[in-house]
């Protein structure tokens, strides 16, 4: 069930319970990965979204409506985040390593080729279908996105399971959007890497 | 201005795989989306890589969102059913 905007308001402000239970229901897990690429653990991710829900209905008779009732939850949201993380200065490892593993491609030296894949190396072939791909790796897929560092793993989830745009991730995660791409394209990659073990 | 005699960049694989998402993002200039162009015609492997990476995120578009997140706690929901229904 998806409510309008305006109406969740109106609802919300009559008390109606159900419609409060809705949205936490369904945002709440996009707020919680937005909340763990701030801070350090779950439990803290977890206390974050809690406290900008109490926020939501402290402010909740003062919200005006000029900005829709998901944008301004999830900016009390990063504010309540940034408030609680610390600031991380791990990209420069994060962001630097090659996706791909070097071995794979020839050296700098091949008389020919030189970086191209080696004959041996080259991508597996089998290929399937996105929709067999969802299926049967799934288990695959959510394992690896499991093991991805979390502001990649944030990325991902935020613009390719839940579908927001690079602008927003960008705001909620505070990247500029040269990084936001960078971290969207490792995650990926190793994603990738993922089911290609799998399949060979 | 490219020059009509100017030689094309020519990129290596190795190169290629890093720019994949720049690529499907849009975020690359013209003439290095000329020159990813220009590689994929004669590279197979390139192509294949470029198609699994596209696969990759159409399969996680299919992912359903309760898979692969976490949800709060049943503790945590009380809690703000609770602070919701003493609100006034």
């Amino acid at each position: 069930m998806l409510l309008a905007d305006a109406e969740i308001v109106v609802r919300l402000r009559a008390g109606d319970q159900n419609a409060f239970a809705e949205i936490v229901r369904s945002w709440s897990p996009a707020m919680l990965r937005v909340a763990r690429a701030h801070v350090h653990s779950h439990a803290t991710a977890e206390e974050v979204v809690q406290e900008t829900w109490l926020g939501v209905l402290r402010g909740l008779d003062g919200f005006e409506g000029r900005a829709q009732l998901r944008t301004w939850v999830f900016r009390i949201l990063v504010n309540t985040a940034r408030r609680r993380g610390k600031r991380e200065a791990r990209m420069s490892e994060e962001l630097s390593a090659p996706t791909v593993d070097p071995a794979r491609f020839r050296g700098d030296d091949d008389p020919e080729w030189p970086r191209h894949w080696r004959d041996e190396a080259v991508p597996v072939e089998t290929l399937p279908e996105p929709a067999l791909l969802a299926r049967e790796f799934r288990d695959v897929l959510t394992a690896a996105l499991g093991g991805l560092p979390e502001r990649q793993r944030a990325v991902v989830e935020l613009r390719d399971v839940h579908g927001l745009d690079a602008q927003e991730v960008c705001e909620l995660l505070d990247l500029t959007p040269a990084n936001q791409r960078v971290l969207l394209h490792r995650g990926r990659a190793r994603l990738r890497a993922a089911w290609e073990a799998a399949a060979s | 201005m490219t020059s009509r005699d100017q030689t094309p960049r020519d990129i290596a694989c190795q190169e290629l795989v890093e720019l994949v998402t720049e690529y499907f993002e849009g975020a690359l200039p013209e003439d290095e989306v000329a020159a990813i162009d220009r590689h994929l015609i004669d590279c197979e492997a390139c192509l294949r890589y470029l198609r699994q990476m596209r696969a990759t995120v159409t399969a996680l578009g299919l992912v359903p969102t309760e898979a692969v997140t976490e949800t709060l706690s049943d503790q945590t929901v009380s809690t703000l059913l609770a602070a919701f229904r003493h609100r006034r």
